[in-house]
């Protein structure tokens, strides 16, 4: 699909453009990632950049906060060209960015992290009093509550997020550059992170904001540009356009919301959790007496904000991580502090949070990472070697069921594009026809067209009649997905709900601690 | 970090083989121009220095078998060290382990009665066993208490020392040697053959040159090998799929410790014929060999030519003392100027920098 001319608005009349970007070209080796980019942000208005994962979202706005350096193309800040050579330039022109993963140091405090970098102060020495003074003043202004003097690992992610918010406040900006802010957030937080993003163009700030999520755009946006591979496809007003619409233009075709479900067909019971405990890696309690059962031929969503569990839940049932007390049946096996091979061995699939860090090896070959956990058994051995013959049909085999698109077999697993190692990853699991699947954030950061694949793939190991356990931090992924859902809360289930019955606020209230439903497993 | 306008830095994919030559050849170049500076300093002229390096090493008979014998410990433990590498342990105990299997050869040598056919091989086993012994502690303490390798490699070098010295001070020296600090010479026996009258004690150099082929094997088409790679690697990939990062590490360690205590063996059986002092029987082989690896960018088979070419530099280093009078240490400045060139190079091989200015608007 073109941009059409009455798509696009030009910027009103009396209003300001603050940024200007035209013609902007960034070549990565292989790929364009912003391919003649015009942008126009007026100021005092939140301006959405909407586009799936590879658009070129993040790029622009990483060359507008000087990270990366337009190999073409204009900035132009107030109708004055200026080159921004670094995100000290950035800051210079009063422009601030809030990543998508945080850029905090752990172990210092709220205010040492804002702070940060900054030449103020008398010599060596921080002026406390008159930083912690003016950080309280922007929190409250702007509904930022964060205690100054907490260390940042202490903070929750949304804690964590407005300290990230406060620094580049703190610095000045006036235009602020949001990064997916949404997607590790609660319902409730994101309401509030919405507040904040009013207050601050209320108060003549400009807000760019990236996302992928259509609700988020027609809920915050004044304007939204939308983006696909590397290039405008339009630039319109909130008010003027509708969700569809805006969905057909940034994957270019139209998109099926709903993936086609057939009620589950519940079998025997394949895996029964009782009173599980476990500590997280600072060694604080992180799963308090968590019991479930999973059955054959269903999803069990287990909903919950980052950090109340679900990670080392996932860790307990693979092998990851040692749990303190409880018990965990796979059958007759308890899978409570078995090994990880063992765990395999059992025939349960782990597509772990870490796709890149846990589930391949990126400097490895598509080949090789495919046997990552098979390489030892008799199909890929020969006395003592491998056999680089087996492995190759094994890999042309699973790249052409699962799609992994790439040159060859022999290609380096980094090369290939976040959807692509997720179907490896998943080819290689799925493998052997497993019993129990623990998926985690098994689309997180994926694209659409892939994202849809891979949840077909799931619904289609439900319907094989394997038990998965999917964990997401993405509520309409767990909704569209599971056939009940455990909310996880404080390392405490908070309630098990059918999701033919469940109320979105319900279990936003329940991620959020502040509600509880009694638990039948 | 903020760079002139008129470069920019790019992320490189996957760097070809040329590349990764093309670059580790750039820092050798690099390496030369700078070490120049120092025989300069010397009121040398570097051009003179690196000819008489060349003649000399290369130049005669003589100084080539020389520098075949320096080459054998280096490729020996090189290969081993490459293997080490790739399971992402940094062993830079080497030295101590060639010293813990020369003693463990020594103590067979002398000690033993093993009948004489059986008594090289029974050393070269020894020496094996010593070194693989001195380089699982580490890899024991590292894999399960988390204990930094580099530190507990480098330390047992000189608690390795120590054992040396206390041997042939105390209950080894030799009574036939008149007060000084050796142990006897070995029985001929135990003494290595070499090539005619060379240096080149050729059972050592034949075990090197097979442990190459069998180690690149290993590395690359077994399956402790794709374990080693994957525990390299991506250690939590390791863990996720079930790998025992202890038992790969540990066997890793055996392999890198046993070689290293085989060039311990050549030493002492096929040069010195007995045990000295620490210093005499290595001259850093362990930490040159350190380089070997790396410039042979942890590939075993690789590690033949670049141990060539570490054993022309310390060749060298005896050529330059005696012709232009300067000290060998100069040699350890130039290794150390590769290594350093050879890893701050590591970066170009991930990112490629281009000349070229930006627009700016």
């Amino acid at each position: 699909m073109r941009t059409e001319a009455s798509l696009t608005t030009s910027v009103p009349d009396g209003v300001r453009a603050v940024v200007e970007m035209r013609g902007i070209v960034k070549r990565f080796p292989g790929v364009v990632a912003n391919d003649g980019i015009d942008l126009t942000v007026s100021k005092g208005e939140i301006h959405c950049l909407l586009g799936e994962n590879g658009a070129g979202k993040t790029t622009l706005m990483r060359i507008l906060y000087g990270l990366y350096q337009p190999d073409e193309g204009a900035i132009l800040l107030h109708g004055q060209a200026v080159r921004i050579s670094s995100p000290k330039a950035a800051l210079a022109h009063r422009i601030g960015m809030v990543h998508q993963h945080f850029h905090l140091v752990p172990t210092l405090s709220v205010e040492e992290n804002i702070v940060l970098g900054l030449s103020e102060g008398t010599g060596p020495f921080l002026r406390v009093r008159r930083t912690r003074d003016r950080i309280e003043r922007l929190a409250e202004e702007y509904g930022l509550p964060v205690d100054p003097v907490a260390k940042v690992w202490q903070l929750s992610v949304g804690q964590q997020q407005r300290v990230e918010i406060l620094k580049a406040l703190y610095r000045d900006a006036d235009v602020l550059i949001m990064d997916e802010p949404t997607s590790v957030l609660t319902p409730q937080e994101v309401e509030s992170l919405f507040g904040t993003l009013r207050t601050l163009v209320d108060d003549g700030l400009t807000v760019v904001f990236i996302t992928h999520k259509l609700d988020e755009v027609m809920e915050i946006s004044d304007r939204v540009t939308v983006l696909r591979k590397g290039r405008v496809v339009a630039t319109v007003r909130t008010k003027a356009t509708t969700k569809e619409e805006l969905a057909t233009m940034m994957v270019g075709r139209e998109v099926v919301f709903r993936i086609e479900k057939t009620p589950p067909q519940r079998g025997e019971k394949v895996l029964e959790v009782r009173d599980l405990s476990a500590d997280n890696d600072r060694g604080l309690p992180a799963l308090r007496g968590v019991s479930f059962d999973l059955y054959a031929g269903e999803i069990l969503g287990v909903a919950g904000v980052s950090g109340n569990g679900q990670h080392e839940l996932s860790e307990v049932l693979t092998g990851l991580r040692k749990a303190h007390r409880g018990s965990a049946f796979l059958e007759t096996r308890n899978l409570a502090n078995a090994s990880a091979r063992e765990i395999a061995d059992l025939g349960v699939a782990h597509v772990p949070t870490e796709r890149i860090r846990m589930g391949t090896v990126p400097t490895m070959t598509i080949r090789e990472n495919l046997i990552l956990k098979s390489y030892r058994t008799a199909q890929f051995c020969r006395w003592i070697f491998l056999d680089e013959k087996e492995a190759h049909r094994n890999a042309c085999g699973a790249m052409k069921e699962y799609e992994i698109s790439a040159p060859s077999d022999g290609t380096i697993a980094r090369n290939l594009s976040g959807g692509n190692i997720q179907r490896l990853v998943l080819a290689r699991e799925l493998c052997g026809s497993p019993k129990l699947v623990v998926a985690a954030h098994p689309t997180y950061g994926l694209d659409v067209g892939a994202t849809e694949q891979i949840r077909q793939v799931l619904l289609d190991q439900r319907d094989r009649g394997a038990g998965i356990l999917l964990i997401s931090e993405d509520l309409d992924e767990i909704l569209q997905l599971s056939d009940r859902i455990l909310i996880l809360f404080g390392g405490e289930v908070m309630g098990i709900v059918q999701s033919s019955e469940a109320d979105l606020e319900e279990i936003g209230l329940m991620m959020a601690g502040s509600r509880r439903r009694e638990v039948t497993v | 970090m903020s760079l002139p306008g008129w470069l920019t830095v790019e992320r490189r994919p996957a760097p070809s083989a040329w590349v990764v030559f093309g670059i580790s050849f750039a820092a050798i170049i690099a390496a030369l121009v700078a070490a120049g500076i120092f025989f300069q300093a010397y009121g040398v002229s570097p051009f003179r220095a690196y000819g008489d390096i060349l003649r000399g090493a290369l130049g005669s008979e003589l100084g080539l078998t020389e520098t075949i014998r320096r080459m054998i410990p280096l490729l020996v433990i090189g290969i081993g060290l490459a293997v080490a590498f790739r399971a992402l342990f940094w062993n830079i105990g080497a030295d101590g382990q060639l010293l813990i299997g020369a003693v463990a050869a020594s103590g067979i040598a002398l000690f033993s009665g093993i009948p004489d056919p059986l008594l090289i091989p029974a050393m070269f086993l020894g020496g094996f066993l010593g070194g693989a012994a001195w380089g699982v502690v580490p890899a024991f303490l590292k894999a399960r208490l988390g204990i930094n390798d580099v530190i507990t490699t480098l330390m047992l070098n000189y608690v390795a020392i120590s054992i040396v010295e206390w041997l042939i001070h105390g209950p080894w020296k030799g009574p036939t040697m008149r007060g000084f600090a050796y142990t006897d010479k070995f029985p001929a026996a135990a003494v290595l053959p070499t090539i005619a009258t060379t240096r080149i004690h050729w059972p050592t150099l034949l075990i090197g040159l097979v442990a190459a082929a069998i180690f690149f094997l290993l590395v690359q088409r077994t399956r402790l090998g794709f374990e080693i790679r994957v525990v390299g690697e991506n250690p939590y990939a390791a863990r996720f799929s079930g790998i025992s990062r202890t038992k790969v590490t540990v066997l890793a360690m055996v392999i890198s410790g046993g070689l290293a205590g085989i060039a311990g063996v050549g030493e002492v059986a096929g040069i010195h014929h007995m045990l000295l002092g620490p210093s005499h029987i290595s001259l850093g082989y362990g930490y040159t060999a350190i380089i070997v690896a790396w410039l042979a960018r942890r590939n075993p088979l690789a590690v033949i030519v670049t141990s060539f070419l570490f054993g022309v530099i310390m060749r060298g280093g005896d050529v330059i003392k005696v012709s232009l009078g300067l000290p060998f240490q100069l040699v350890n400045v130039f290794n150390g100027l590769i290594l350093f060139f050879l890893i701050g190079s590591e970066i170009l091989m991930r990112y490629r920098i281009r000349i070229g200015r930006r627009e700016a608007a």
